[in-house]
Protein backbone atom coordinates (compact mmCIF):
# COMPACT_ATOMS: atom_id res chain seq x y z
CA UNK A 1 0.00 0.00 0.00
CA UNK A 2 1.15 3.52 -0.89
CA UNK A 3 0.28 6.28 1.57
CA UNK A 4 0.32 9.87 0.29
CA UNK A 5 0.53 12.91 2.59
CA UNK A 6 0.20 16.46 1.24
CA UNK A 7 0.02 18.59 4.39
CA UNK A 8 2.73 19.94 6.66
CA UNK A 9 2.90 18.04 9.95
CA UNK A 10 2.86 21.43 11.72
CA UNK A 11 -0.52 22.26 10.19
CA UNK A 12 -2.54 19.05 10.38
CA UNK A 13 -2.29 15.61 11.94
CA UNK A 14 -2.50 13.80 8.61
CA UNK A 15 1.04 12.46 8.88
CA UNK A 16 0.47 11.35 12.48
CA UNK A 17 -2.69 9.44 11.48
CA UNK A 18 -0.92 7.91 8.51
CA UNK A 19 1.87 6.63 10.76
CA UNK A 20 -0.63 5.25 13.27
CA UNK A 21 -2.52 3.36 10.56
CA UNK A 22 0.38 2.13 8.44
CA UNK A 23 2.11 -1.22 8.58
CA UNK A 24 5.83 -1.94 8.37
CA UNK A 25 7.07 -2.23 4.79
CA UNK A 26 4.37 -0.03 3.27
CA UNK A 27 5.34 3.10 1.32
CA UNK A 28 4.84 6.79 2.05
CA UNK A 29 5.13 9.53 -0.55
CA UNK A 30 5.30 13.11 0.70
CA UNK A 31 3.96 15.68 -1.78
CA UNK A 32 3.08 19.40 -1.76
CA UNK A 33 3.37 20.78 1.83
CA UNK A 34 3.88 17.22 3.06
CA UNK A 35 7.53 17.42 1.98
CA UNK A 36 8.39 19.62 4.98
CA UNK A 37 8.19 16.47 7.12
CA UNK A 38 11.28 15.20 5.31
CA UNK A 39 13.34 18.19 6.49
CA UNK A 40 13.24 17.02 10.12
CA UNK A 41 15.59 14.23 11.17
CA UNK A 42 13.31 13.32 14.10
CA UNK A 43 10.26 13.09 11.87
CA UNK A 44 12.10 11.01 9.29
CA UNK A 45 13.32 8.72 12.08
CA UNK A 46 9.71 8.20 13.18
CA UNK A 47 8.92 7.01 9.64
CA UNK A 48 11.64 4.39 9.41
CA UNK A 49 9.19 1.45 9.23
CA UNK A 50 8.02 2.84 5.87
CA UNK A 51 9.67 3.25 2.47
CA UNK A 52 9.86 7.01 2.28
CA UNK A 53 9.73 9.16 -0.87
CA UNK A 54 9.44 12.90 -1.56
CA UNK A 55 8.18 14.51 -4.74
CA UNK A 56 11.20 16.48 -5.94
CA UNK A 57 9.36 19.26 -7.87
CA UNK A 58 7.52 20.13 -4.64
CA UNK A 59 10.81 20.10 -2.71
CA UNK A 60 12.44 22.42 -5.22
CA UNK A 61 9.41 24.73 -5.43
CA UNK A 62 9.68 25.31 -1.69
CA UNK A 63 13.44 25.88 -1.63
CA UNK A 64 13.96 22.77 0.49
CA UNK A 65 16.35 20.98 -1.85
CA UNK A 66 19.32 21.17 0.53
CA UNK A 67 17.25 20.46 3.63
CA UNK A 68 15.80 17.04 2.93
CA UNK A 69 17.16 14.48 5.39
CA UNK A 70 19.77 12.23 3.84
CA UNK A 71 18.52 8.87 2.65
CA UNK A 72 15.02 10.02 1.71
CA UNK A 73 14.33 8.97 -1.88
CA UNK A 74 13.31 11.66 -4.35
CA UNK A 75 10.93 10.97 -7.22
CA UNK A 76 9.75 13.11 -10.13
CA UNK A 77 6.22 13.05 -11.57
CA UNK A 78 6.97 9.95 -13.64
CA UNK A 79 8.26 8.30 -10.46
CA UNK A 80 5.03 9.27 -8.71
CA UNK A 81 3.10 7.46 -11.45
CA UNK A 82 5.39 4.43 -11.12
CA UNK A 83 4.79 4.28 -7.36
CA UNK A 84 1.03 4.37 -7.83
CA UNK A 85 1.25 1.66 -10.49
CA UNK A 86 3.53 -0.56 -8.38
CA UNK A 87 1.24 -0.59 -5.35
CA UNK A 88 -2.05 -2.46 -5.27
CA UNK A 89 -3.80 0.42 -3.50
CA UNK A 90 -3.13 3.89 -2.20
CA UNK A 91 -4.52 6.14 0.51
CA UNK A 92 -4.36 9.93 0.38
CA UNK A 93 -4.36 11.41 3.87
CA UNK A 94 -6.18 14.63 2.91
CA UNK B 1 -16.80 -7.20 -6.88
CA UNK B 2 -14.18 -4.85 -5.49
CA UNK B 3 -13.55 -3.87 -1.90
CA UNK B 4 -14.10 -0.13 -1.48
CA UNK B 5 -13.16 1.63 1.73
CA UNK B 6 -14.30 5.16 2.49
CA UNK B 7 -12.09 6.85 5.06
CA UNK B 8 -13.81 9.74 6.85
CA UNK B 9 -11.56 12.05 8.86
CA UNK B 10 -13.40 15.40 8.95
CA UNK B 11 -16.08 16.81 11.28
CA UNK B 12 -19.58 16.94 9.77
CA UNK B 13 -20.38 20.58 8.90
CA UNK B 14 -17.21 22.69 8.60
CA UNK B 15 -16.50 21.32 5.13
CA UNK B 16 -18.49 19.47 2.48
CA UNK B 17 -16.39 16.28 2.81
CA UNK B 18 -18.72 14.36 5.15
CA UNK B 19 -21.79 14.91 2.98
CA UNK B 20 -19.92 14.18 -0.25
CA UNK B 21 -18.59 10.96 1.22
CA UNK B 22 -22.12 9.82 2.03
CA UNK B 23 -23.23 10.59 -1.53
CA UNK B 24 -20.40 8.55 -3.05
CA UNK B 25 -21.00 5.68 -0.61
CA UNK B 26 -24.63 5.47 -1.70
CA UNK B 27 -23.64 5.52 -5.38
CA UNK B 28 -21.03 2.80 -4.85
CA UNK B 29 -23.51 0.65 -2.96
CA UNK B 30 -25.90 0.91 -5.91
CA UNK B 31 -23.28 -0.89 -8.02
CA UNK B 32 -23.24 -3.88 -5.64
CA UNK B 33 -19.69 -3.37 -4.44
CA UNK B 34 -18.21 -4.42 -1.10
CA UNK B 35 -18.35 -1.13 0.82
CA UNK B 36 -16.73 -0.32 4.15
CA UNK B 37 -16.90 3.01 5.97
CA UNK B 38 -14.18 4.00 8.35
CA UNK B 39 -14.30 6.89 10.81
CA UNK B 40 -11.00 8.22 12.10
CA UNK B 41 -9.78 11.38 13.81
CA UNK B 42 -12.46 14.13 13.69
CA UNK B 43 -14.47 11.88 11.36
CA UNK B 44 -15.91 10.21 14.46
CA UNK B 45 -17.85 13.44 15.11
CA UNK B 46 -19.91 12.65 11.99
CA UNK B 47 -21.60 9.84 13.93
CA UNK B 48 -22.31 11.62 17.20
CA UNK B 49 -25.92 11.48 18.42
CA UNK B 50 -28.01 14.60 18.98
CA UNK B 51 -26.93 16.71 16.01
CA UNK B 52 -29.38 19.61 15.47
CA UNK B 53 -28.58 21.82 12.49
CA UNK B 54 -31.73 23.97 12.62
CA UNK B 55 -29.68 26.99 13.70
CA UNK B 56 -27.08 26.83 10.93
CA UNK B 57 -29.33 26.29 7.92
CA UNK B 58 -27.62 23.09 6.77
CA UNK B 59 -29.33 19.74 6.36
CA UNK B 60 -28.68 17.35 9.23
CA UNK B 61 -27.17 14.45 7.32
CA UNK B 62 -26.32 12.39 10.39
CA UNK B 63 -29.63 10.55 10.07
CA UNK B 64 -28.54 9.23 6.68
CA UNK B 65 -26.05 6.90 8.41
CA UNK B 66 -29.03 5.05 9.82
CA UNK B 67 -30.36 4.52 6.30
CA UNK B 68 -27.17 2.86 5.05
CA UNK B 69 -28.38 -0.53 6.20
CA UNK B 70 -31.17 -0.25 3.61
CA UNK B 71 -28.50 -0.05 0.91
CA UNK B 72 -26.68 -3.12 2.28
CA UNK B 73 -23.90 -0.93 3.65
CA UNK B 74 -23.36 -2.59 6.98
CA UNK B 75 -19.60 -2.39 7.53
CA UNK B 76 -18.99 0.67 9.66
CA UNK B 77 -15.73 0.82 11.57
CA UNK B 78 -14.53 3.36 14.11
CA UNK B 79 -11.01 3.62 15.46
CA UNK B 80 -10.91 3.18 19.23
CA UNK B 81 -8.06 5.68 19.68
CA UNK B 82 -9.97 8.43 17.84
CA UNK B 83 -13.05 7.93 20.03
CA UNK B 84 -11.03 7.88 23.24
CA UNK B 85 -9.06 11.01 22.30
CA UNK B 86 -12.37 12.89 22.03
CA UNK B 87 -13.99 11.56 25.21
CA UNK B 88 -16.53 9.55 23.18
CA UNK B 89 -17.74 5.97 23.49
CA UNK B 90 -19.71 3.68 21.20
CA UNK B 91 -22.87 4.69 23.11
CA UNK B 92 -22.50 8.26 21.84
CA UNK B 93 -22.87 7.16 18.22
CA UNK B 94 -26.01 7.25 16.10
CA UNK B 95 -25.41 3.82 14.48
CA UNK B 96 -23.97 0.44 15.43
CA UNK B 97 -20.31 0.26 14.52
CA UNK B 98 -17.41 -2.07 15.00
CA UNK B 99 -14.70 -0.47 17.11
CA UNK B 100 -11.18 -1.43 16.00
CA UNK B 101 -7.70 -0.67 17.26
CA UNK B 102 -5.28 1.25 15.02
CA UNK B 103 -3.48 -2.00 14.18
CA UNK B 104 -6.71 -3.78 13.23
CA UNK B 105 -7.72 -0.79 11.14
CA UNK B 106 -4.36 -0.79 9.35
CA UNK B 107 -4.85 -4.47 8.47
CA UNK B 108 -8.36 -3.80 7.16
CA UNK B 109 -7.10 -0.88 5.07
CA UNK B 110 -4.36 -3.00 3.55
CA UNK B 111 -6.95 -5.55 2.33
CA UNK B 112 -8.88 -3.06 0.18
CA UNK B 113 -8.85 -2.73 -3.59
CA UNK B 114 -9.77 0.94 -3.47
CA UNK B 115 -9.42 3.47 -0.65
CA UNK B 116 -11.20 6.82 -0.97
CA UNK B 117 -10.41 9.63 1.44
CA UNK B 118 -12.78 12.26 2.74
Amino acid sequence: MLHIVNKSPALTRSLESCVRLSRPGQSLLLIEDGIYAATSADTVASLKHLKLYVLQPDVEARGMKGRIVEGVAAVDYAGFVDLVAEHSSNQSWL
Amino acid sequence: MKKFMFVNRKPPYGTIYALESLEVVLITATFDQDVSLVFLDDGVYELVKGQDTAGIGIKNHSKTYRALEGYDVEKLYVERESLAARGLTEDDLIVDVEVLSSAEMADLMAEQDVVLSF
